[in-house]
């Protein structure tokens, strides 16, 4: 493994299992009365968050806490922060105070990446979503939720599995790690969205000979479902209908919603994912997002797995094997 | 006045001659020259060309002094081996009255390094909304004749149309930055396969060529000269050569950096990519280069645009845009259009210098290399391999892409009406009026 995690694209197909491995392990935790290990006792990870996320917040912190980390919470809200120097100051005031890991949220695409790439800190960066950039342990705990569903065991990927990804891709880091990521593992990706939602060079361009995305695109729902093991709604902003990405919230839940009827068309086994928080109504209903084929809430519960198991592996440079033993060496002292 | 015999230069790329100059000018070419000369420079190998004259330098004095002053700014231009400038208007305050263009001119002629000609603001503040006094900033010492609001675009179409019209009065021309604002909201690079990866905010192609477009065909109904600052995009270039194929008086510019760099460079973050107009593909900058080659581009300009550190030093969303690039322009056009092939040194004399000088009106730079001419000259070594070295930079400001990269070729001497202001790679003590 790297010493950071800036995007989903770092990862090679060993890092990926090993991450998803590694989190299954850890998950095991969560059933104990204890749920504690020492692993990461005397390290500091700073949550350094500049735009507000409760539940990546949140689950960060759980994970950090139950690796027995020393945990600060640095808030920096986006809009009191006009100045650039800021994050560079931020960095070095995180690096005078010994931060072993950084965990950023930035609303700006690419501040992880640059942290990473600066001298102004030595820590490990993990990127907890940098603006419309990549978001990327929020595909993995995605990738873990699908495996879990759909090809369950231990280095097993994703290979053959068919995902569709709906709604605001052009604005969404949870659509460009993902792509990244399920790719590497195996899975085929179709992205399905109005055209206004897609990013430029997405789709192959035979006048510039570019290769576009990892992945198939596709304006029309209907037609993607019944070939679909893992559908993933995205979250469709309310102020994108001001800026005329699309006519109406009407028209767009009836071309991209997601309702009873088109969870009928869906192949029996294939589940229903979400990045949370969801808007019901315009991009899913209440139907679905009630029904247990729905993964909302595991989602919640495999992401602080995976962001223990990232934490454990940037920062405590274990393998697998440790882990196991380590688990068991707590569960004898405890 | 110190007198210089130069031995063997080749001028523009020719057979090697000699050169003395005196008093100011040319005072004779030919080979084995047997003249007394206060001092001797042997110039075997080297290229002698026209001093270059930029079109497009941001100096930043008066208002942002940190970044640069006219001193320095002009001390770089010497450095790249420009004779002249112009200045643009984007400064605080900004250029728009006589009063601010005569100051800018004042201090370059007192600085003595090169040639400062300030262009002037197209409208009141650069806001877009009112013509600037364009008849006093010409009337003035500075005697302007090339008005721009640079860093912005005049996108009201009647108001570009009225400048288009009213500068005719003095054979005046509007150098126009082509960005149509409201496809370019939140932009941070090109639009394209990057952009849509990176998550950045796309600034397509489309927003700098409807402009160009409509323009071009304003520039041909009143009857104006329109010159297109730092043309991105393939779609600009065939927008330019439609025009001059009509016969309209349209010209254009492209910088350095829009001729080497590319678009993937910003997956590295690193805002010293961060330009305006951005970088864009390997497809735009063949383009580019094939249109400077053939003329449809009439000038490289740097586009200057110096950033104290701190500006730069930040992640890319904040960082502020452009970079320097008054002392790499001649070795990224070496390598770019010299060492490609598709341009000789009697071309690069023909971009950098006579026909910049020509758009600006500039009488006394642009002229012929031949005797009794001014001695505005270049003195450049192009088998000089060496890493950009941004320390050793007389610019105040240290925003360079090139930074460790290997470009050829140096200035080794320029020559501002005699007197030397660069001498053996080394900015002279003082600059060169005494
Ligand atoms: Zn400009």
């Amino acid at each position: 493994m790297k010493r950071h995690l800036v995007s989903a694209a770092d990862l090679s197909r060993d890092d990926a299992l090993l991450i998803l491995d590694t989190a299954e392990e850890l998950a095991q935790l969560s059933g104990r009365a204890v749920k504690k290990l020492p692993t990461l006792r005397g390290r500091t990870v700073v949550n350094l968050f500049f735009e507000d996320s409760t539940r990546t917040k949140t689950s960060f912190e759980v994970a950090e806490k139950r690796l027995s980390a020393d945990v600060i919470n640095f808030s920096a809200k986006g809009s009191s922060v006009s100045k650039g120097e800021s994050l560079k100051d931020t960095a070095l005031t995180l690096q005078a105070m010994g931060a072993d890991a950084v965990v950023i949220r930035h609303h700006a695409s690419g501040a992880p990446a640059r942290l990473a790439q600066s001298d102004w800190l030595h820590g490990s960066v993990i990127n907890a979503g940098d603006g419309t950039h990549e978001h990327p342990t929020q595909a993995l705990l995605d990738a873990f939720t699908m495996r879990r569903h759909l090809n369950a065991g231990l280095g097993n990927d994703l290979s053959g599995r068919r995902v569709t990804i709906v709604g605001d891709v052009l604005h969404s880091r949870v659509a460009r790690s993902n792509v990244h990521l399920l790719t590497t593992l195996g899975a085929q990706v179709t992205f399905v969205a109005p055209p206004t939602l897609l990013p430029i060079g997405i789709e192959p361009n035979p006048d510039t000979g570019a290769a576009g995305w990892p992945c198939e695109v596709s304006y029309d729902l209907d037609s993607v479902l019944p070939k679909t093991d893992a559908l993933m709604m995205l979250r469709v902003q309310r102020e994108r209908m001001n800026a005329a990405f699309f006519p109406t919230e009407r028209e767009y839940s009836r071309r991209y919603g997601m309702n009873g009827s088109r969870m009928a068309q869906l192949p029996e086994h294939a589940i229903v994912m979400h990045p949370g928080p969801m808007v019901r109504g315009m991009e899913i209903t209440a139907e679905v997002a009630d029904s247990p084929r729905c993964t909302v809430v595991e989602q919640v519960a495999n992401g602080v797995s995976v962001r223990m198991a990232v934490l454990y592996l940037l920062l405590g440079g274990a393998t697998l094997a440790d882990t196991a033993a380590r688990t068991d060496s707590v569960e004898t002292v405890q | 006045m110190v007198s210089y015999l130069i031995r063997n230069a080749r001028i523009l790329g020719g057979a090697p001659q000699d050169l003395h100059l005196a008093d100011g000018v040319i005072q004779a070419i030919g080979t084995g020259l047997a003249v007394d000369a206060d001092i001797e420079i042997d110039a075997t190998g080297m290229i002698v060309l026209p001093g270059l004259v930029d079109l497009h330098t941001h100096l930043r004095e008066p208002g942002r002094e940190d970044a640069e002053t006219v001193l320095t700014g002009t001390q770089a231009a010497a450095m790249g081996g420009f004779t002249a400038v112009h200045a643009m208007a984007n400064t605080t305050p900004v250029a728009d009255t006589a009063g601010v263009v005569e100051q800018v001119w004042r201090l370059g002629q007192e600085a003595g390094y090169c040639d400062v000609q300030p262009v002037g603001a197209v409208t009141v503040g650069l806001e877009g909304k009112k013509l600037a006094e364009l008849g006093a900033m010409h009337e003035s010492a500075a005697n302007v004749r090339v008005f721009s609001d640079d860093g912005k675009c005049v996108d009201d179409a009647v108001l570009m149309r009225r400048a288009l019209e009213y500068v005719k009065a003095f054979d005046g021309v509007v150098a126009q930055h082509a960005q149509e604002p409201r496809l370019t909201e939140g932009a941070q690079m090109n639009e394209g396969q990057v952009s849509g990866e990176l998550g950045l905010g796309g600034w397509p192609a489309v927003a700098e060529e409807s402009i160009i477009a409509r323009d071009v065909l304003l520039a041909a109904h009143v009857g104006s000269r329109l010159h297109v600052c730092h043309l991105s995009t393939a779609g600009s270039v065939e927008i330019v050569r439609w025009a001059k194929s009509k016969g309209w008086d349209v010209t254009a510019e492209v910088t350095p950096h829009h001729l080497l760099l590319t678009d993937e460079l910003v997956r590295s973050y690193d805002p010293v990519y961060k330009v305006n107009p951005p970088l864009r593909t390997a497809e735009d900058v063949q383009a580019l280069r094939k249109a400077l080659a053939d003329g449809t581009i009439d000038a490289v300009a740097t586009d200057h645009a110096p950033h104290p550190a701190e500006d730069k030093d930040c992640e890319w969303a904040v960082a502020a845009m452009g970079m320097v690039g008054l002392e790499t322009a001649l070795s990224v056009v070496q390598q770019t259009m010299v060492d490609t092939g598709l341009l000789n040194w009697e071309g690069v004399a023909d971009r950098m210098s006579h026909r910049p000088a020509r758009i600006g009106r500039l009488t006394g730079h642009g002229r012929p290399i031949s005797v009794g001419e001014p001695a505005n000259l270049v003195l450049f070594d192009p088998a000089y391999r060496g890493a950009v070295n941004p320390e050793s930079f007389a610019t105040r400001s240290r925003n360079t892409p090139y930074k460790g990269m290997d470009l050829p070729g140096r200035v080794h001497a320029t020559f501002l009406r005699g007197r030397a202001t660069v001498l053996a790679g080394e900015l002279a003590e003082q600059g060169g009026l005494e």
